[in-house]
């Protein structure tokens, strides 16, 4: 400011820093599934839970990117199909909002087993947050067939189903 | 037979919500002239400019190291960027460490910076793959659950969480550097703020922060001329694993064991309890000391909370842990991995002020990253292997 004046320079409103600026950007990507997740996705287009088994250790993947992220092995054309009844291994009440979720604060994230997998599936369970607990067992509740794509999103969420809980030691590895 | 290098430079930003008063440029330019100042150089002693930050996506600049590196001296010099997720600016001072080590350069500088008040990390982080419903809001959602496995496992008392974030938050008003700097810090305070990502509080999670910090390493012949308290460089380890395959164990990774008993292995450590004075652990949410201080096998396993418990890990314990404040304190994400790397030889430099260790001669800085599958790690020590 000093030199401004001493240059005879007059400060004004204009001499104030530009601090912020809102740039907004914005783009749509094209994306190539791929030869398994398409086949997955075809599965559950259709209301099938497809998983796929490593070769190296016989555990089951679901969703399957049609490789082994541990073993660094293709799983190969054959299907697992999955029940859509499932465990919950662990969970968390959300009360944050985020843009990209379309969901009523709070609600419940779920890490699930579905029966017959070896992965955990994160989704969302339908419940009062007082009754959810790990080992709870669910099971899927379904778009309307109508409205059913190429997307996990086909399962609107899990909902509790009248069963045991599942015992600590049967899922804890999946924690 | 590796080179040993030495930090003889460090310089942080003050760490606040909003540094409206700095651009991009400003925000690392500040944090490695106070770096160049410490370590009594200029920008022409330095051969190489290394730079970490988080994903591109946080501040929608593309390939911010083109335009950051004009502001850090590095025309013409050999440049490289960094990405490790939040363990980056742990990795950053490692790549830079190894070309000292390696002997392609003899000085070199590393800058690591977030400017989250220009960015979204919750957006950013919550963008899920195509044709998959996004659950997970923010890091805090995909922490959460991994924070109750813990509990389930551990036995941890409820409050183990809450007696982390009191601690830390304490040291963070020793530090005229931290971001939140809470005067009426205390047990309840925290207890009884909002549940965000049940089961971490709000006083229990990391602020967004803007900030920078940066290092300069050199090597032993250099660095030997100097009259001043360096901090030596030990060892560096680095491991990563991937995000999701079956059996995993998220909340005590492959990667993490496998990174502290190689990290040990190469600075002779045999009782890492016993032998190192301090930690610097990246701590975004409170649970996660207990959980790395088994991590980092320092205790048993499903021990570490006994170690809050206890007091070990307050700054008068047996085994100070975020003297700085941590994490919990400030959280420039790309520089939040540099800043315990950098408060690790603030601390064997004896410059830590408010928050220095007495005597503390051999600390353990610490960043992890991604879905808890990227760990950077260092030890430093006032004296020379």
């Amino acid at each position: 400011m000093s030199d401004r004046q001493m240059d005879g320079d007059k400060p004004s409103e204009h001499d104030e820093d530009v601090t912020l600026l809102r740039v907004p950007v914005s783009l749509d990507y094209d994306y190539s599934a791929g030869v398994s997740a398409s086949r997955f996705l075809r599965g559950i287009e259709q209301g099938k839970l497809l998983g796929q088994r490593c070769p190296v250790d016989g555990r089951v993947y679901f969703p399957s990117r049609g490789s082994c992220p541990q073993h660094a092995v293709t799983f190969g054309d054959e299907t697992v199909d999955l029940s859509d009844k499932g465990t919950i291994v662990t969970f968390s009440i959300v009360r944050v909002p985020s843009a990209n979720i379309p969901l009523e604060l709070p609600y419940i994230a779920v890490n699930v087993v579905l029966d017959g997998a070896d992965t955990i599936l994160m989704h969302v369970l339908d419940a009062n947050p007082e009754d959810v607990h790990m080992g709870m067992r669910v099971q899927a509740v379904w778009k309307p067939r109508e409205e059913w794509t190429t997307s996990t999103a086909n399962i609107l969420y899990f909902r509790a189903i009248d069963e045991p809980d599942a015992d600590y030691d049967q899922y804890k590895e999946h924690i | 037979m590796a080179e040993l290098t030495a930090v003889v430079g460090i310089g942080q930003t003050k760490y606040e919500a909003k540094r409206l008063d700095l651009s991009m440029p400003g925000l690392v330019r500040d944090a490695a002239e106070k770096a160049l100042v410490d370590a009594d150089c200029s920008w022409a002693d330095i051969d190489a400019v290394i730079l970490g930050k988080a994903p591109d996506l946080f501040e929608g600049v593309m390939m911010p190291e083109l335009f950051l590196n004009e502001a850090l001296g590095g025309a013409y010099k050999p440049m490289l960027r960094v990405h490790t997720a939040g363990s980056v600016g742990g990795s950053t001072a490692i790549v830079a460490a190894s070309m000292v080590q390696s002997g392609v350069h003899d000085r070199v500088l590393c800058v690591a910076f977030e400017k989250q008040s220009e960015s979204n990390a919750i957006w950013a982080l919550t963008i899920s793959a195509p044709f998959s419903l996004a659950t997970v809001a923010g890091a805090g959602g995909y922490f959460a659950p991994l924070v109750r496995g813990y509990i389930r496992r551990s036995g941890a008392p409820e409050d183990t969480g809450i007696r982390v974030a009191v601690k830390d938050r304490e040291n963070a008003l020793r530090n005229p550097l931290a971001h939140l700097r809470l005067e009426d810090i205390s047990f309840d305070l925290v207890a009884n703020s909002p549940m965000l990502w049940d089961p971490i509080r709000y006083l229990e999670t990391c602020p967004s922060s803007d900030g920078a910090c940066a290092l300069v390493l050199e090597n032993e012949s250099l660095a030997s001329k100097r009259s001043n308290k360096l901090a030596w460089i030990h060892a560096t380890e680095m491991r990563s694993e991937p995000t999701m395959f079956s059996g995993r164990d998220q909340v005590m990774p492959q990667a993490t064991l496998d990174n502290a008993k190689n990290l040990y292995k190469k600075a002779g450590i045999t009782k890492p309890r016993e032998e190192i004075d301090c930690a610097e652990i990246y701590v975004p949410f409170s649970w996660f000391e207990p959980m790395w201080m088994e991590g980092m096998l320092i205790t048993e396993p499903n021990q570490g909370w006994k170690m809050t418990y206890e007091g070990a890990t307050a700054l008068d314990g047996d085994f100070p842990v975020n003297m700085s404040g941590g994490v919990l304190s400030s959280n420039p994400i790309g520089a939040s991995g540099l800043i315990r790397f950098a408060e690790a030889a603030r601390q064997v430099r004896g410059i830590a002020g408010e928050h220095q260790v007495d005597g503390a001669r051999k600390a353990l800085g610490h960043a992890y990253g991604g879905g808890s599958q990227y760990f950077s790690t260092w030890i430093v020590d006032s004296a020379k292997p």
